[in-house]
């Protein structure tokens, strides 16, 4: 049993950290969200060169062969300065599919353009009615001569904005809900037949919607066998969220430090804030839930780690009877009420300030409240955990 | 014990219901509904809609242009204005400043400001909170200094809701700075077009401006302005900030939120299903539902213990308390509502920009601008943290 980091991946954090501390002020950061493109390409080109974008690829494809823990470590240090860039989208999402799913032609061309830095990738699995859950596709994919049409509505997929490529779900065969029968495309969301509507989420991030109105796909496009996508959506939602929960780890610890350093600062009745004993305990509270959440995001990313090096549960500590599907439903739940007791703490202890759009708590709050929503909410999430326990 | 309307109760019930059918203009309900900011102009144009009718102040006396309705005619009234989505009124001119005028103005000031605060001419703000003096309102530093017939101001505001549009602000001032911090506030009426006035606008966590700083730079006050006597503003605030706790609970208000968030979850797919029978978001629903009920037996509770003429303690505080968290979870169980479509915001203010509003469904739109406004609830009118403060004095005290 051991919880501490190699000397590499030291060093990897000290690089991350560093970038983070040099780029990501409130002020940097406040700047780049309102640009038109929301994130910096000049940033994305310093994430290929200090090799982020290969981290968790396969030495033989150029990657770096990082583990779960080493994306979990990025992703905390990105999570304390709210970084922008579309890494989970494109490297973990699209990225991951693609060295799971993919050939050895697209694997060679798109992983080569996105660790290069030359390609952003984004993945649309989720649409109006299937609220979080992967497996409700209705979206369908018809043979056609050699390839595919699809038709259909895929909802709010995140980073879509940016992405030169959009890697969506659509159903080949079986019932609108049915994990068998899924397969994936990857669409150029500038074909004829998308219609590609752009928003922001509350953080600052891009998201689209994607109508796709008889969109033809080449064979070459699909990616992995047909009808059998679900299994390695289900292991690329899993690295997401494990990505995520890191990224809400080093977004609370901040928010925290903030918060506590305000009511140092800040007078009432003739004194500082943090001498109230009723704020004193609810930074302990506060202090306490990213305790429990940097557990289970740590435990997470090392079960994800492990299973995909062995697949025996039994050799795993603390979690001897349990999935790793469980242990991310597991984390995603605890980690999401984590995030809404922060957030919305951290807001309500800064008082007025904490309400404005220039002071830097409202934009952890709104980070924080977006993770607690995506790859499914704290309900989806405890139902799954059930499920796995009692069917 | 009773608790039923009489025969009249139901014929005003109706009577009132009637009017916001026929005169609420649908623009102004459909942004109300959503929770959207209403601008200025619609305001104005519902407020005079609302005196036109002579409904403007039900809690002014008659004489100075109130309904004279019972207070079970109030609560109707609240109750059928929440319900058909009309907008409450500005509170700084016929909730706060009016009812601080009618008791303590002179003459001059009742004649002079009480009919353009019930025909909505005049648009009012309150200068409370200082960047030094929020929760700690009593330490409030801006300077009025006496000069001739006029104060001269120096100093800031800070949070200054709707100052943008004001005409007029009633703001608290330190005219004596050496007696007990209480003891030399002085309560002013303020014109917003004094040289000297800078308002700047400070943008919210929902995108939106409704909050300003003002800044005061030699602006020179005639002494006609200052309401009662000097040195004793600080018991008018505070009369002021007992109005406004008691009417924070916004019962009426939450009961309306109830009501769309069941519509939407009605409409919100989840697979084959509708969110409304998912067991675990319907659970979440029916613990406000039965919270806000109690909410709602208690404030009729302690109406009642007034018209009795009882006099109420802690229970205001309760009231802001409990009701302000009601209303934070209805706003939060709304965003849960839409799933996925809980992440794009592009905020009222800028959703034309982009393909926001052509995204996800129509009742999307609005419910994260208010849910983001809406943490202000446990803020304004005194902190939830301040609130026990009081209430748990009081009970000490006993
Ligand atoms: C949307 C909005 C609209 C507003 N509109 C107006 C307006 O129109 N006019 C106006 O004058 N003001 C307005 N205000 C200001 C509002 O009244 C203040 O924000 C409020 O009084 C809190 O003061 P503060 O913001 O300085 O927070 P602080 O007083 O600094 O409080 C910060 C935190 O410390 C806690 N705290 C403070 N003292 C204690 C204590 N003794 N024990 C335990 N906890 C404590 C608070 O509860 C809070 O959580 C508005 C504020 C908001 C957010």
């Amino acid at each position: 049993m051991d919880f501490k980091y190699s000397q590499e991946q030291t060093m990897l954090k000290d690089v991350v950290d560093r970038f983070v501390a040099d780029n990501y002020s409130a002020e940097q950061r406040a700047t780049l969200a309102n640009t038109e493109l929301g994130h910096s390409d000049s940033h994305w080109q310093t994430f290929a060169d200090m090799g982020l974008l290969a981290l968790p690829f396969a030495e033989a494809l150029g990657g770096m062969e990082g583990s779960a823990v080493d994306v979990a470590l990025v992703m905390e240090s990105f999570g304390k300065g709210l970084v922008l860039e579309p890494y989970i989208p494109t490297v973990i999402l699209a990225g991951g599919l693609i060295s799971t799913l993919g050939n050895d032609q697209q694997q060679a061309s798109l992983l080569g353009n996105i660790m290069a830095g030359k390609m952003k990738a984004a993945f649309g699995y989720c649409e109006p009615q299937s609220r979080f859950n992967p497996a409700d596709v209705e979206t369908s994919a018809s043979p056609a001569g050699s390839g595919y049409i699809l038709n259909g509505h895929k909802s709010i997929v995140w980073h879509g904005p940016s992405a030169n490529k959009i890697i969506v779900s659509a159903r080949t065969s079986g019932t609108p809900r049915s994990k068998e029968g899924i397969s994936l495309f990857i669409l150029d969301p500038n074909a004829e037949g998308v219609t590609r509507l752009n928003t922001r989420t509350a953080d600052g991030q891009g998201a689209s919607d994607l109508l796709l109105e008889n969109v033809q796909i080449d064979a070459d496009d699909l990616l992995g066998e047909e009808g059998k996508a679900y299994p390695a959506i289900e292991r690329a939602l899993q690295a997401a969220i494990s990505a995520v929960s890191a990224e809400a780890v080093g977004a609370m610890e901040a928010t925290n430090e903030i918060t506590r350093e305000y009511l140092k600062i800040r007078q009432q009745f003739g004194t500082a804030l943090s001498n109230f004993q009723s704020l004193q305990h609810r930074t302990a509270e506060m202090y306490s839930e990213v305790e429990m959440s940097r557990s289970m995001s740590e435990a997470l990313a090392m079960r994800l780690r492990d299973s995909d090096n062995d697949n025996n549960n039994d050799s795993h500590i603390g979690d001897e009877d349990t999935l790793p599907a469980q242990t991310t439903a597991a984390t995603k739940v605890r980690i999401g009420k984590a995030a809404t007791f922060i957030g919305e703490n951290s807001v309500q202890l800064h008082g007025g300030i904490g309400m404005t759009n220039e002071y830097v708590i409202g934009h952890y709050y709104k980070r924080l409240m977006m993770i607690d929503i995506l790859f499914g909410d704290q309900d989806y999430h405890s139902r799954q955990y059930e499920q796995l326990i009692y069917g | 014990m009773e608790l039923k309307f009489s025969q009249e109760d139901l014929e005003f019930k109706k009577e009132v219901r009637q009017f916001f059918e026929n005169k609420l203009p649908a623009d102004i309900k459909d942004r109300c509904e959503r929770g959207l900011v209403i601008p200025k102009e619609m305001q104005v144009r519902w407020q005079k809609i609302l005196f036109d009718q002579g409904w403007m102040a039900p809690n002014w006396p008659v004489d100075e242009g109130g309904t004279g309705w019972s207070l079970t005619q109030k609560y109707i009234f609240a109750q059928e204005a929440a319900a058909a989505c009309a907008p409450p009124p500005m509170p700084f001119g016929v909730n706060m400043i009016g009812p601080v005028l009618i008791k303590y103005g002179t003459e001059a000031q009742q004649q002079k400001h009480l009919p353009n605060i019930l025909n909505s001419d005049t648009w009012w703000c309150q200068g409370y909170s200082e960047p030094g003096s929020g929760s700690d309102l009593a330490s409030l530093k801006t300077k009025a200094v006496k000069d001739g017939n006029d104060y001269v101001i120096n100093g800031q505001k800070i949070w200054t809701s709707y100052a943008q549009y004001a005409d007029m602000m009633f703001c608290l001032v330190r005219t004596d700075p050496d007696a007990k911090k209480q003891e030399g506030i002085s309560f002013l009426l303020i014109d917003m077009n004094t040289p000297g006035i800078e308002v700047k606008p400070i943008i919210g966590l929902d995108l939106n401006h409704t909050l300003n700083e003002v800044f005061f730079t030699d602006v020179r006050v005639p002494i006609e302005n200052l309401v009662g006597e000097e040195n004793s503003g600080w018991t008018y605030a505070k009369s002021l900030l007992e109005h406004e706790r008691s009417f924070i609970a916004r019962v009426a208000n939450s009961k309306q939120l109830l009501v769309r968030l069941k519509q939407i979850a009605s409409t919100q797919r989840i697979g084959d299903n509708l969110l409304i029978n998912n067991p675990d978001f319907r659970r979440k629903l029916t613990a406000v539902e039965i919270d806000l009920m109690a909410l709602e037996y208690s404030e009729l509770r302690f109406l009642a213990k007034q018209m009795d003429g009882g006099q109420l303690g802690p229970e205001p505080s309760i009231m802001k308390l409990e009701g302000s968290q009601i209303q934070q979870r209805l706003k939060k169980l709304l965003v849960e509502s839409l799933g996925m479509y809980a992440l794009p915001f592009d905020a009222d203010a800028r959703a034309d920009e982009s393909d926001y509003l052509a995204m996800g469904p129509e009742h999307a739109h609005g419910i994260l601008d208010q849910h983001f406004y809406g943490r202000s609830a446990t803020l304004v009118g005194g902190t939830s943290e301040v609130q026990k403060n009081v209430i748990s004095r009081l009970l000490m005290k006993r």
